[in-house]
C-alpha cells in the first residue's frame, strides 16, 4: 500500500477491517467518533454491518450478541463510555465470547476534559469490572501501531475467546502520521477455532484437546447455552465448587501459560545501561526522545516501550530494571503502570513521572528525571 | 413438549412450585411447534430474574445474558444472522426499568426480534421489591407503605415507542397465550407479548393475594378481551387486564432495511 496521511483513529479502523472486523456497535464519544464514522462507509461495503446503538451498554452488548453469531466484532468509546460497559466486558470474560473494545482515553474522572489526553484508563482497563478474570490489554504509540495493535487485538481475542482492549490515547486517535500499512497478504490473521465434532459432542467450555474450546456461532447446528453465571462444560450454571476452579484454573491458564505470543514490547538497552525508562502509548514517543537526548549528554540509559499492558510484562521488566539503579514510568495520569512496575521491582528503585492535567508529558520532563541522582 | 426441553438439564427448575413462568414457557413451546421451526433456526436471549432462566431449559441456542440487556445482546445476533428467529425473554423490571431504554430503541428500530415480557408486577428473584409495573398501592418489601409510583403500560408503551406488533395475554389464558405468541413470532418486525404473570411467593403474600390458584382466578375473574373491553365503560374497565392484539402495522424491518445498505454500498452508491 502507498503511504498516506493518517490518523491514529483512522488506522484503527483499517486494521479492524484487515483483521476482519464485520460488525461494529457504538456510540458516539470525542476522542473515538472517528472511528464509528469510518467504520459506518467502511462496514457495508464489505458486507459488514455498523449500528448506532443507545448508548454504550447496548453497544458492548450488541458486540458480544454479534460475535456470538460467528461475526469478529468491536466497538470503540472514551472513558464515560469505557466505565459504562464493564458489567458486559466481564460478561463476555466469564463466557468466553472473542470481542474488541477500543478505548480513546481522554483526561478524567467523569466527563473531565473530553478532548485532551490521558492513560488514566490503566487500572480500569484491569479492573474495571467486578471479579476475577484475566484480560488482554494493548495499547499503541504510533498510527502505524494502531493499525497492527488492532490487528494483534483481533487475533489475540479470537484465539483466546477473550475480550481484547485497545487502550489508544487521545494523542493516538487524533494524531496523524505517514504510514504505510502492510499490505493485507502480509498480515497473520487468527480466526476462532471453529467446532467439527458432532453436536451431541460439543462442549463450549471445555475442550480435553486445548484451554481454548471452540465456539460454534448460533444457529449452525451447535445448540448450546451460554451464561454470565458460573457454568458447567456444557454452559448450564452451576455451584459446584469441583466445576468452578477447574473453571477458573482453565481461563488465567488459557492467556498465562501463553505469555510469549500475549506480550509484546519494544526494548532498547544498550549494555551498561543505569537507568531505564519504562513507558507506553504517547508517552513512550516523549520518553524515546528524552532517552535520545540523555545518551547525546553521555547518560547510560536503556528504554522499553510496552506495547501490552495486562497482563503486565513483568519478566521483560524485571530483567531489564536488575541491571539499572533507577527506573522512571512516564504516563500522563498519577501512576497507575507504575503500581506494577514497583510491584516488579521494588518502590525504592523507581521514579515517576505524572501528569493528569490534560497537557502530554514533555521530553525534557522525562530527561530532567533522567538527570536527577 | 419434551422434544424442545433440554435432555441434560437436570429439572425441576429455578421456579417456586405454581409460578406462572411455567406456562409461558410452554405456550412458547406450543407456538413453536405449530410453526414447525427447525430449532436450529431459534435463539432465545433472556435477561435476569425468574423469567430470565428459562432458556436454560430449553433445547435452543439459548443466552443467558445480563441484567436488562436481552434486546441490545439479541440485536447484535440479529444484525448479523438476520435469517434466524430470536426470542427476548424479559422479566418487567429486566424490559423497562434497567432495560427501558433497550425496550424503546429496539421497538423504535423495529428489528425482528419478538419480544416476550412477564409481567408479575414485582421483582421475583431478588425478593420482592416494586418493579415499574407494580400497582400503585401495592405492598412491595422496599414499598412497606405501599406503592406510590405509577405502573408502566407495557403494551401502550410498546406501541408509542415504534413497535409493530403489540399483544398481551395473560398465564390463565394459556391457550389465548400462545396463540398471540405465534402471531408475534411470525410478525416480521418487533413484537411485543407482554405475558400477565403473578408472583404468588413475594407479591402474593405481602398483599395478601392468596395461593398461585387464587391469583390465576383472579386472572380469570378480572380481565377481558379487548373486543369486550371495546362495549364496556371506563368505570367498568377500571382495573381490568385486557388480553388480545393491541396493534399490528407495517414498517420496514431493520436488519432487511440494512441489507439494502449493503448492497448499495457494495455496489459503490454512497445513498440508499
Ligand atoms: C445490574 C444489576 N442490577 C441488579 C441486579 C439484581 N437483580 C437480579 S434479578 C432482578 C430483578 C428481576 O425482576 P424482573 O426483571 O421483573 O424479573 P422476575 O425475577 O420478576 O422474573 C434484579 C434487580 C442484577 N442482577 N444486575
Amino acid at each position: 500500500m502507498a503511504a498516506r496521511l493518517m490518523q491514529g483513529n483512522e488506522a484503527c479502523v483499517e486494521g479492524a477491517l484487515a483483521a476482519g472486523c464485520r460488525f461494529f456497535a457504538g456510540y458516539p464519544i470525542t476522542p473515538s467518533s472517528e472511528i464509528a464514522e469510518l467504520l459506518s462507509r467502511r462496514l457495508p461495503q464489505v458486507g459488514g454491518h455498523f449500528i448506532q446503538m443507545e448508548d454504550e451498554i447496548a453497544s458492548i452488548a450488541a458486540v458480544i450478541g454479534a460475535s456470538v453469531g460467528g461475526v469478529k466484532a468491536m466497538t470503540a468509546t472514551s472513558g464515560p463510555g469505557f466505565s459504562l460497559m464493564q458489567e458486559n466486558i466481564g460478561y463476555a470474560a466469564m463466557a468466553e465470547i472473542p470481542c474488541v473494545i477500543v478505548d480513546v482515553q481522554r483526561t478524567g474522572p467523569s466527563t473531565g476534559l473530553p478532548t485532551k489526553p490521558s492513560q488514566g484508563d490503566v487500572m480500569q482497563a484491569r479492573w474495571g469490572t467486578h471479579g476475577d478474570h484475566p484480560i488482554i490489554v494493548l495499547s499503541p504509540s504510533s498510527v502505524l501501531e494502531a493499525f497492527l495493535l488492532t490487528v494483534r487485538a483481533f487475533n489475540l481475542s479470537e484465539k483466546y475467546r477473550s475480550p481484547v482492549i485497545l487502550l489508544m490515547d487521545e494523542v493516538v486517535g487524533h494524531m496523524r502520521e505517514r504510514v504505510e500499512l502492510p499490505p493485507r497478504e502480509t498480515l497473520e490473521i487468527t480466526d476462532r477455532v471453529a467446532a467439527h465434532v458432532p453436536p451431541e459432542w460439543y462442549f463450549p467450555f471445555e475442550d480435553p484437546s486445548t484451554d481454548v474450546p471452540p465456539l460454534a456461532p448460533f444457529g449452525e447446528g451447535y445448540r448450546y447455552h451460554i451464561t454470565g453465571l458460573f457454568h458447567d462444560r456444557a454452559g448450564f450454571p452451576t455451584e459446584r465448587v469441583d466445576e468452578i476452579d477447574p473453571w477458573i484454573a482453565r481461563v488465567f491458564g488459557k492467556i498465562n501459560q501463553h505469555l510469549s505470543d500475549v506480550l509484546s514490547w519494544e526494548e532498547d538497552f544498550p549494555a551498561g545501561s543505569r537507568v531505564l525508562v519504562v513507558a507506553y502509548g504517547a508517552t513512550a514517543r516523549a520518553a524515546r526522545h528524552a532517552v535520545k537526548l540523555a545518551r547525546a549528554k553521555r547518560y547510560k540509559v536503556g528504554f522499553l516501550k510496552l506495547e501490552t499492558i495486562w497482563p503486565f510484562p513483568e519478566e521483560v521488566t524485571e530483567r531489564l530494571a536488575r541491571q539499572c539503579k533507577r527506573v522512571i514510568v512516564p504516563e500522563m495520569n498519577l501512576g497507575q503502570l507504575a503500581l506494577e512496575v514497583e510491584r516488579v521491582v521494588g518502590r525504592q528503585k523507581v521514579r515517576r513521572v505524572n501528569r493528569a492535567n490534560g497537557e502530554m508529558i514533555t521530553p525534557q520532563q522525562i530527561l530532567a528525571a533522567i538527570e536527577e541522582k | 413438549m419434551y422434544r424442545y426441553l433440554r435432555r441434560h438439564k437436570k429439572f425441576p427448575n429455578v421456579w417456586c412450585p405454581g409460578c406462572g413462568i411455567g406456562i409461558v414457557m410452554s405456550a412458547i413451546i406450543r407456538a413453536i411447534d405449530r410453526l414447525g421451526w427447525e430449532k436450529d433456526d431459534i435463539a432465545m436471549i433472556s435477561g435476569i430474574g425468574c423469567s430470565g432462566r428459562m432458556p436454560v431449559y430449553m433445547d435452543f441456542n439459548t443466552m443467558h445474558t445480563t441484567h436488562g440487556r436481552a434486546l441490545a445482546f439479541a440485536t447484535g445476533l440479529k444484525m448479523v444472522k438476520p435469517e434466524m428467529h430470536v426470542i427476548a425473554i424479559m422479566g418487567d423490571g429486566d424490559a423497562l426499568a434497567i432495560g427501558g431504554n433497550h425496550f424503546i430503541h429496539a421497538a423504535r428500530r423495529n428489528i425482528g426480534i419478538t419480544s416476550i415480557v412477564i409481567n408479575n408486577s414485582v421483582y421475583g428473584m431478588t425478593g420482592g421489591q416494586y418493579s415499574p409495573t407494580t400497582p400503585t398501592g401495592s405492598l412491595a418489601t422496599t414499598a412497606p407503605y405501599g406503592n406510590i409510583d405509577q405502573p408502566f403500560p407495557i403494551c401502550e408503551l410498546a406501541i408509542a415507542a415504534g413497535a409493530t406488533f403489540v399483544a398481551r395475554g395473560t398465564v390463565y389464558h394459556a391457550v389465548e397465550l400462545d396463540r398471540l405468541i405465534e402471531k408475534a413470532l411470525v410478525h416480521e418486525g418487533f413484537s411485543v407479548v407482554e405475558a400477565v404473570s403473578y408472583c404468588h411467593t413475594t407479591f402474593g403474600r405481602i398483599n395478601k393475594l392468596g395461593t398461585a390458584v387464587d391469583m390465576l382466578r383472579w386472572q380469570k375473574e378480572n380481565s377481558v378481551t379487548r373486543e369486550a373491553a371495546a362495549k364496556m365503560t371506563p368505570e367498568q374497565l377500571q382495573g381490568k387486564i385486557v388480553r388480545g392484539i393491541f396493534h399490528e402495522r407495517e414498517f420496514p424491518e431493520y436488519t432487511a432495511a440494512y441489507a439494502k445498505i449493503i448492497e448499495q454500498a457494495m455496489a459503490g452508491q454512497r445513498r440508499v
